[in-house]
């Protein structure tokens, strides 16, 4: 690790991704994370890498998928209506197995809604997004240092299992500016082109096509079953989730992102008058954490969800706990950020066995 | 012994799927005899489209990916960005080019991207069962088109290598027409100068080549050509629109 520096967490990801030997981005302009490709475009050209504003964010996902089809550790940068846009690459991009990066920084919908910090596009990203059967790994960080991090892991994982990695982020965390250290660079000098990618066959001795057509049904069922395969390994082996206060805890927040964040604000809160909150911060919202919440439902008496949307993890968070015990929700829409004090004002109620927010 | 006629090595085995007449294979057999000749088969990268030639990587021996409908240009952009030494072609039939990808198109154009594209016109959308497409020539009866194309309410045929040789990005392009010998030769000579573009690092470049589609157009072969000669190539031109210098 090297020096601490004060970063914006939308510039922040994006030095984190350089050095974690992101050869190329492309991307289209939409608020509120231009500060990302704008640094992108100032440093890409410093390390000799490629920086390229494409013409829609349907061109940009897919040169995105061309590049990745070479084995290029590649990144996009988006927020919510350009996200709904790429999810035809998306789609694509699973059933090709090509690995990539992408970042969403959630902003208020549905539509052209606002842009004021969102978590709407949860159900989205955790759920596929576009058409079939796939899923994407989905990460999402609570603080800007834990975001340059992440940015490492996301390469690691899309190169590791050939698959789309999405940091699910929101605009608060893009402009909040704190304390990161990064990593240290990913050495890029040597980089080979992995045996699968398309850069033309060379001496290869036999040729490589990437495709997501299968014309036959048999053949796609083969298909979609390795993929099915895939998400299994993954959810076996790369589930993360982060538990705060939770050893004594008789009441659980679950929240991601930025709620998360305020929420150990919360916690600490929570416990100055006497009630015992605890935090379960799905880090993988795709894999779920699942596991943690079965065994917290041993221990707790209600699980409280709280996030900006109607809701969404909830029905996550439901399946886990299966009907053990109660799962109530509070939530903020359109983009507003929920206090801490507001939260626990709901919790507070919640444990005194009053809310009329109980859904 | 001198040989005369062989199957190019850049050419599979494996039967086409195309329909009987129609002039895909030609254009196949142009980019293999010419990935033969200039010795680029094995730097090469296609990449296919969606529409009839879809499976064309059974057909034609390089590295290749399939893209989304109409987003050739813009994956063969991240495989040329990223790996500036493979030899980057698009294949694209008019509705995945001139329709749904066109924006992909003209910024690929526009930025000069060293990629080749062939865009091979038919006049409707053939996978489909032969819908209208921009193309289409006025008057023309389609599937979606039962009373002929009609300006008035479906617009004019888009021609495509008039609207890039406009713009500043393109170093060469040109319309080819396969419907007889003569013209196949010549549209081999345009596509080579494209390559040639490519292997010298000038730009983007794109050949058009007019086609027909006997099946959907319900003629026989013969027939379709004939139609070329008579009714499509008045509207769409044959020849070179934009050299930039340095192009041989």
């Amino acid at each position: 690790m090297g020096e601490k520096v004060l970063m914006k967490g939308a510039e922040a990801i994006a030095e984190a991704a350089i050095r974690a030997g992101c050869m190329a981005f492309f991307g289209y302009p939409i608020t509120p994370q231009n500060e990302t490709p704008e640094y992108f475009s100032r440093r890409m050209p410093q390390v000799g890498r490629v920086f390229l504003q494409a013409e829609s964010e349907v061109a940009a996902i897919n040169m995105v998928y061309g590049a990745a089809c070479t084995g290029t550790r590649v990144i996009t940068t988006s927020s919510s209506p350009g996200i709904s846009l790429m999810q035809e690459g998306f789609s694509y991009i699973a059933n090709s197995n090509v690995p990539c990066v992408v970042v969403n920084v959630m902003r208020g919908g549905p539509g052209l809604g606002d842009i004021a910090p969102a978590q709407a596009d949860y159900n989205q990203a955790t759920k596929g997004g576009g058409h079939g059967d796939y899923h994407s790994i989905v990460i999402a960080p609570h603080t800007v240092q834990e975001a340059a991090d992440i940015m490492f892991k996301a390469f690691e994982l899309a190169d590791k299992y050939r698959i789309m990695v999405v940091m699910l982020m929101d605009g608060l965390m893009g402009q909040m500016m704190e304390p990161v250290e990064f990593r240290e660079w990913v050495d890029v000098k040597n980089n080979k082109v992995p045996v699968w990618a398309t850069v033309g066959q060379g001496e290869r001795g036999q040729r490589n096509i990437i495709t997501s057509l299968e014309i036959l049904a048999e053949g796609l069922e083969k298909m979609d079953i390795a993929l099915q395969e895939k998400y299994k390994e993954i959810k076996s082996g790369e589930v993360c989730c982060e538990e705060y206060m939770m050893d004594d805890a008789e009441y659980a927040i679950t929240a991601f992102g930025t709620v998360a964040r305020i929420s150990k604000t919360v916690v600490d809160l929570a416990r100055e008058r006497g009630i015992k909150a605890g935090l379960i911060r799905p880090v993988t919202v795709w894999p779920f954490p699942d596991k943690v919440f079965e065994k917290r439902a041993e221990q707790v008496k209600f699980f409280f969800d709280v996030e900006m949307n109607e809701g969404q993890m909830l029905l996550d968070v439901r399946l886990s706990v299966n009907g053990k015990k109660p799962v109530y929700y509070y939530g903020r829409l359109g983009g507003i950020v929920p206090s801490a004090e507001e939260m626990l004002g709901e919790l507070e109620k919640l444990a005194g066995g009053k809310n009329e927010n109980i859904i | 012994m001198k040989t005369l006629y062989k199957v190019p090595g850049a050419i599979t085995d494996t039967p086409t799927t195309y329909c009987p007449g129609c002039p895909h294979g030609v254009a196949h057999r142009i980019i293999g005899e010419l990935l033969d000749e200039m010795q680029l088969t094995k730097k090469t990268v296609i990449v296919w489209p969606v529409g009839c030639s879809v499976f064309g990587y059974y057909f034609i021996d390089t590295d290749a990916v399939e893209a989304a409908h109409g987003r050739a240009c813009a994956m063969a952009t991240g495989i040329k960005r990223t790996h500036p030494e493979s030899f980057v072609i698009t294949y694209q039939g008019d509705g995945d080019l001139a329709s749904i990808g066109i924006a992909e198109t003209i910024h690929a154009a526009a930025r000069g991207e060293r990629i080749c594209v062939i865009y091979v016109n038919n006049g409707n959308y053939g996978m489909t069962g032969g819908q209208m497409a921009p193309t289409t020539l006025l008057g023309q009866v389609t599937t979606t088109s039962p009373y002929g194309r009609e300006a008035h309410a479906n617009g004019f045929p888009l021609k495509v290598p008039e609207m890039l040789a406009a713009i500043d990005g393109p170093a060469y392009i040109a319309r080819g027409s396969l419907d007889n010998a003569k013209h196949i030769i010549q549209a081999k000579k345009f596509i080579r100068k494209a390559f040639k573009v490519q292997v010298n690092n000038l730009g983007f470049s794109l050949v058009e080549l007019i086609s027909s589609c006997p099946t959907n157009w319900k003629m026989t072969p013969e027939e379709s050509l004939e139609r070329i000669r008579k009714q499509v190539l008045p509207v769409f031109p044959i020849g070179e629109l934009k050299v930039d210098e340095g192009v041989a």
